[in-house]
């Protein structure tokens, strides 16, 4: 828009953005949002192609190496089979990044859904999917993982994910439900529906765009969360079983050498922590991006 | 601006209420915000339904337009659309009637557009809905309809997002959007309430000037006498749910026939000059829909009441021209 244009508007010349290029506009220059989001694709990178970091296979392992402490060319040393605990714990990044980002799709794509339709729909199908939710809710998180976990058998990627998102979505849900009352009850979607919109397109185009910020940034959040729950699965001994390669094995490995042996400890659980904090930094940047009265 | 003769022989309806009907259950029971309200629109005309806030006009033409949400519902009577009563059609067919045959214009044009989406965007989508039209071709349709409501340099201004528009240009937008598809009835539900009082009678201006140009009908909701004063040919006031008074704008306002209407009048100033004007407000305050008073829903407030009015409602008597009032007669007569 040009100067003369906006005179003739009759108005001062405004940036041109809406809500989603507004918060993007924010955070590029936030510190506390590019940060993380640099530590993510780094992580990211690992997970994707850990040989880009490291050429030394996590399995080769010799045990005359076994507990070495860290030193020049094995800079976190090595395990108690002797294997080189830098590859793996490159290699366990792998398990970390796929299943906080698989739980929270699955968990959000649960969220969505009944979330929204809740939210948009009320009466029977609101208070149908409300108390199931809230019933769902009452259920403790962890005892249920264990519960679960036990009567699967196979203690996979694939059942981790089941599981963490079985127990996960209950919150994202309502939270969901609760920004779609918001933005249901708006002129603009009343207006749509005035000029003849249905309510699939009312619900696509004009709720969903207007709902979505807090679940992303509850979301970024919850990667973290998830990543360190399958952590402690894990190092509990119901999540993934050796010889996978996770930094909750790790740890849990590392536990009965923690005096004699700390660099176990250390570096998974450094990896372990900026992971989560990173994503947590994020979803405070992001829910500071979305939220207008922050600006 | 009126154009309509005073008479009763109008055209043939496009949009015709009849006994319309629209309840809300409440904590003090159910309420009849809406209660027995009927008018004609003519192709072409303008129809103003005036009435203070509570008085049922917005559930009016949301009702018409299809738009009461729950818990609130549409219990008794029509509005013929088209040869057809919509109350009596199918979701899906009154989902296509919205934006192509009825369209609607709301008070406040921020809140009414939505914040993620260009104005472009939004204007095309009303195309893409009911047309099927590609994201190009609804994108040079928006460019057009944003010319036609005269907003300046449309072609860049059409991927701008609404709060970049003054509240005006908004209003314009909204405008557009509604006019999309040629409706032939436009209701326009407090157009320029929200705007500043010189971009009102633009709005007014542009609103009356796109009715003369496609032969709409254009049903205006206003609590503003002097909109009504300016733009409209006939006019239906409303009180507490019914339509008290209608007539063509001139008769009804320089001879209202009605206790209410008149009270109105005596309540706006006239701005004549070198005389000082005393304003008489209403005595009292409109009534809550829970406790309508019995006979005539106005006698508490009212200077004429007799007995009658305590024990009768009087009925309103066509749509030409009319008073529900028993002493229609003697209203107006002493006026100075």
């Amino acid at each position: 828009m040009t100067v003369t244009d906006a005179l003739a508007a009759g108005e001062a010349p405004v940036r041109e953005a809406g809500l989603w290029s507004d918060a993007w506009r924010q955070l590029r220059r936030n510190p506390l949002f590019l940060g993380p989001a640099v530590v993510i694709v780094v992580f990211t990178v690992m997970a994707v192609a850990p040989g880009l970091f490291t050429r030394a296979d996590p399995r080769a392992c010799d045990l005359s190496h076994s507990l070495l402490r860290p030193r020049a060319g094995h800079w976190f040393g090595y395990d108690l089979q002797g294997c080189d605990y830098y590859a793996r714990v490159i290699h366990g990044a792998r398990v970390s990044m796929t299943i906080g980002i698989a739980t929270v799709a699955g968990t959000a794509a649960v969220a969505v859904v009944l979330g929204t339709l809740a939210g948009f729909y009320g009466g029977l199908v609101d208070t149908l999917i409300a108390r199931v939710t809230d019933v769902w809710f009452a259920l403790p998180t962890f005892l249920g993982a264990i519960v679960v976990l036990s009567v699967l058998g196979g203690n996979g990627l694939p059942q981790l994910t089941l599981v963490l998102v079985l127990f996960g979505w209950p919150t994202m849900t309502r939270l969901m439900r609760s920004a779609v009352l918001v933005v249901r009850d708006m002129e603009y979607v009343t207006a749509a529906r005035a000029l003849g919109a249905g309510d699939v397109r009312l619900m696509v185009r004009h709720v969903l765009p207007n709902a979505l910020a807090p679940v992303i940034v509850y979301g970024a959040i919850r990667v973290g969360i998830v990543i360190a729950a399958e952590a402690t699965l894990s190092f509990l001994g119901l999540g993934l079983q050796l010889p996978a390669i996770s930094w909750g094995l790790m740890i849990a490995g590392a536990q009965p050498r923690l005096l004699s042996a700390p660099h176990l400890l250390l570096f998974p659980g450094l990896f372990l922590s900026v992971t989560v904090l990173a994503f947590v930094l994020l979803g405070d940047a992001l829910r500071d991006a979305f939220d207008p009265r922050l600006r | 601006m009126p154009s309509i003769p005073a008479s009763a022989e109008l055209p043939e309806p496009v949009l015709s209420v009849r006994d319309l009907v629209v309840e809300f259950p409440t904590t003090d029971g159910v309420v009849s915000a809406v209660n027995g309200v009927g008018f004609d629109l003519a192709a072409g005309e303008t129809l103003a339904i005036l009435g203070e806030s509570g008085s049922g006009k917005s559930v009016t033409a949301q009702a018409v337009m299809g738009l009461i949400e729950r818990p609130g519902r549409v219990v008794g009577g029509s509005v013929v659309f088209g040869g057809a009563d919509l109350l009596a059609a199918s979701d899906e067919d009154r989902r296509r009637v919205r934006g192509s045959g009825l369209a609607m214009v709301f008070q406040d044009p921020l809140s009414a557009l939505n914040p993620v989406w260009s104005v472009g965007f939004q204007i095309g989508e009303v195309f893409r809905v009911h047309r099927g039209a590609s994201r190009k071709e609804a994108r040079r349709r928006a460019v057009e309809l944003l010319e036609r409501v005269r907003i300046p340099a449309a072609a860049q201004r059409v991927g701008e997002y609404p709060h970049q528009f003054s509240g005006g240009m908004r209003q314009r937008v909204m405008i557009a959007m509604a006019l999309a598809l040629d409706p032939r009835v436009l209701i326009a539900d407090e157009p320029t309430t929200a705007l500043d009082v010189t971009v009102q009678a633009q709005i007014l201006e542009l609103l009356d000037d796109l009715r003369a140009e496609t032969g709409m009908g254009l049903l205006l909701i206003t609590h503003d006498l002097g909109v009504v004063a300016e733009t409209a040919d006939r006019v239906a006031v409303m009180y507490a749910g019914r339509v008290v008074e209608t007539g063509p704008t001139d008769a009804v306002l320089v001879a209202p026939a009605h206790p209410y209407t008149e009270g109105l009048l005596a309540s706006v100033p006239r701005g004549q000059s070198g005389r000082e004007e005393r304003l008489r407000p209403i005595a009292g305050a409109p009534p809550s829909l829970a406790r309508i008073p019995s006979g005539c829903p106005f006698h508490p407030r009212c200077p004429y009441v007799v007995d009658r009015c305590r024990a009768e409602r009087p009925p309103l008597e066509g749509t030409g021209r009319a008073a529900a009032c028993w002493r229609s007669d003697e209203v107006g007569r002493g006026r100075r």
